[in-house]
């Protein structure tokens, strides 16, 4: 990987996409201080990598791609490990708190190997959390699981965040990354782009209102010719797909005018390009 | 200290759990030491040893106390011959523990999330590194300690007893086993960086063991006998191969080579 450059304030979910073999484990291992970076400075909590690095691993959680848990010992017990490895004061305190947490207080005394992929990764989850890092690195954290347990793990991080935590999180569902990322990045061995997901959709297809009507013709693009904001304008269907910068500016006057020109509203929306389509655009572009 | 003390019983609780760890750890010792005593008491008769008066290697002779008969000197020649291989466990131990518990966590992929701890390279490998060598190193004294006080309960001549424990076995034991159990360990280390089977990880490092098995057969044959000197040099060619194979474990054994290289 090269040429990568970005700075994540306290308390953002930030995701990296980029397809397999990008780099983005890479950048994860380097910025958790598990690799040395062959160039390059970077920060994290304040710390430098590589010069810094045990202060750095104490401050940032990670979840692996992998749960790598140790099968043969109890979920209590392999949290324990990482409670004296990370030196939690309140090791009890803390593995009960997230096992409780995530829905695996229970099943606390049975040995890891007899849980389901879910429960692995939420004790993964459990193991990364029990030292209170201010950042934490998640690397494929829905990979495999079901859709409940993914849900879970969602709504999971979406609660981390409330309590000020930096997410770096590392994901291939980029309907995930739409619904829990700030801001996300698209990597391919260098930074595409980075954006909000909302800034991202419409620097690449713009914005587009589309008025619903109960009838429409091609006659009716006249209606927006001379508007100076207006982009671009098509009928399809009954519907009419206006291309503008500012919609939430600009709608009433668009409104007015069809409604102006005898048109009947069903409804009014904008239409949502999905973050797979900026992705694919933005990969191919690359390629 | 406290974080090679997790790391020391967290291999431990799971290694052990594995039954053929257990079964080196537990019975390998165990037929190490019944055999040498098994052979003490089939030869502890006088009518025994008076069978057995026959003529000896010449150098082994001139390490025989004068004070014993030629059947006891063969009894303790035959001994001291099983008594090499006793000083398998400090070596098949170690390989077993470590093949296991590397190549284990390889497996499993939990040597990641272990490295993303603010635990030293150097804190994870000696941790590793005790908790293979350590049971063996103990397994290997408290065999010796059974053997001994089998051995005092056994012999009616205390001069037999005394010959056959002598400032040799207890160098070897002592010196010599927990130098050989650091070899195992590094060697095993060193395997595990290549391999993604433990079982496979084990067979290969218990090449450790041939340079044994060439001792107990130059000594069966009486090509050589060994003493004081050649377990004193022994010790010194162990220590330097150790210095060799630590350097080349701690090189393997660094977060990066793991991450990227170990496949």
């Amino acid at each position: 990987m090269e040429d990568l450059t970005l700075e994540i304030p306290q308390g953002e979910v930030f995701g990296f996409l980029g397809p397999n073999g990008a780099g983005k484990t890479t950048t994860v291992r380097m910025l958790a201080s598990l690799i040395k970076p062959s160039s390059g400075t970077a920060r994290v909590n304040g710390f430098k990598v590589g010069s810094e690095d045990k202060a750095i691993r104490g401050s940032v959680g990670i979840l692996t791609e992998t749960p790598g848990m140790y099968d043969t010992l109890s979920a209590e017990r392999n949290l324990q490990i990482y409670a004296s490895l990370y030196g939690v004061q309140d090791v009890k305190g803390q593995i009960e708190k997230y096992l409780r947490m995530l829905g695996l207080w229970e099943q606390r005394n049975e040995p890891a190997g007899t849980f389901s992929k879910g429960m692995k990764q939420k004790l993964a989850i459990a193991r990364s959390l029990l030292h209170e890092p201010s950042t934490l690195f998640l690397d494929e954290p829905t990979a495999s699981l079901d859709p409940e347990a993914a849900r879970l793990v969602r709504e999971f991080i979406l609660e981390t965040k409330k309590h000020g935590r930096t997410i770096f999180l590392c994901t291939h569902n980029l309907d995930e990354a739409d619904r829990l990322c700030d801001r996300i990045a698209v990597f391919k061995t260098r930074t595409l782009v980075m954006d909000t997901p909302a800034n991202l959709r419409a620097r690449i297809f713009g914005r587009k209102v589309v008025f619903h009507l109960r009838q429409a013709d091609q006659g009716m693009v006249s209606i927006f010719q001379g508007l100076p904001y207006v982009q671009d304008a098509q009928v399809i269907e009954n519907k009419i797909l206006i291309q503008i910068d500012e919609p939430e500016e600009h709608n009433p006057e668009l409104i007015r005018k069809l409604v102006g020109a005898g048109a009947d509203i069903q409804f009014v929306g904008e239409l949502r390009h999905s973050l797979e389509d900026v992705y694919f655009q933005l990969v191919e572009e690359s390629s | 200290m406290n974080k090679i003390r997790t790391i020391i019983s967290k291999e431990w609780a799971e290694v052990f759990k594995n039954r053929f760890v257990l079964f080196t750890v537990a019975f390998l010792p165990l037929i190490m030491t019944a055999i040498p005593l098994v052979i003490l008491f089939m030869t502890r008769s006088e009518q025994v040893l008076n069978s057995l008066d026959t003529e000896m290697p010449a150098q082994f002779s001139a390490f025989c106390p004068a004070n014993l008969s030629s059947g006891e000197c063969i009894q303790v020649y035959v001994i001291s011959n099983f008594l090499v291989m006793f000083m398998i466990l400090p070596l098949a131990i170690p390989a077993t523990i470590a093949s296991y518990s590397i190549v284990g966590e390889k497996v499993t992929r939990s040597l990641e999330p272990l490295l993303a701890t603010p635990i030293t390279t150097a804190e994870l490998l000696i941790g590793k590194s005790l908790a293979a060598a350590l049971p063996a190193i103990l397994a290997t004294w408290a065999g010796f300690a059974i053997f001994a006080a089998g051995a005092w309960l056994i012999l009616a001549e205390r001069e037999v007893f005394f010959a056959v424990l002598d400032s040799l076995w207890l160098l070897a034991i002592f010196l010599v086993g927990p130098l050989m159990a650091i070899l195992s360990v590094n060697v095993s280390v060193i395997v595990s960086s290549r391999t993604n089977d433990p079982r496979v990880a084990e067979q290969i490092s218990m090449i450790v063991i041939l340079p044994l098995m060439l001792v107990f057969f130059g000594q069966l044959a009486g090509l050589f006998i060994l003493n004081n000197q050649l377990i004193l040099l022994s010790a010194a060619a162990l220590l330097v191969v150790d210095a060799i194979l630590i350097r080349l474990a701690v090189r393997l054994f660094q977060r990066e080579t793991i991450l990227t290289r170990w496949k």
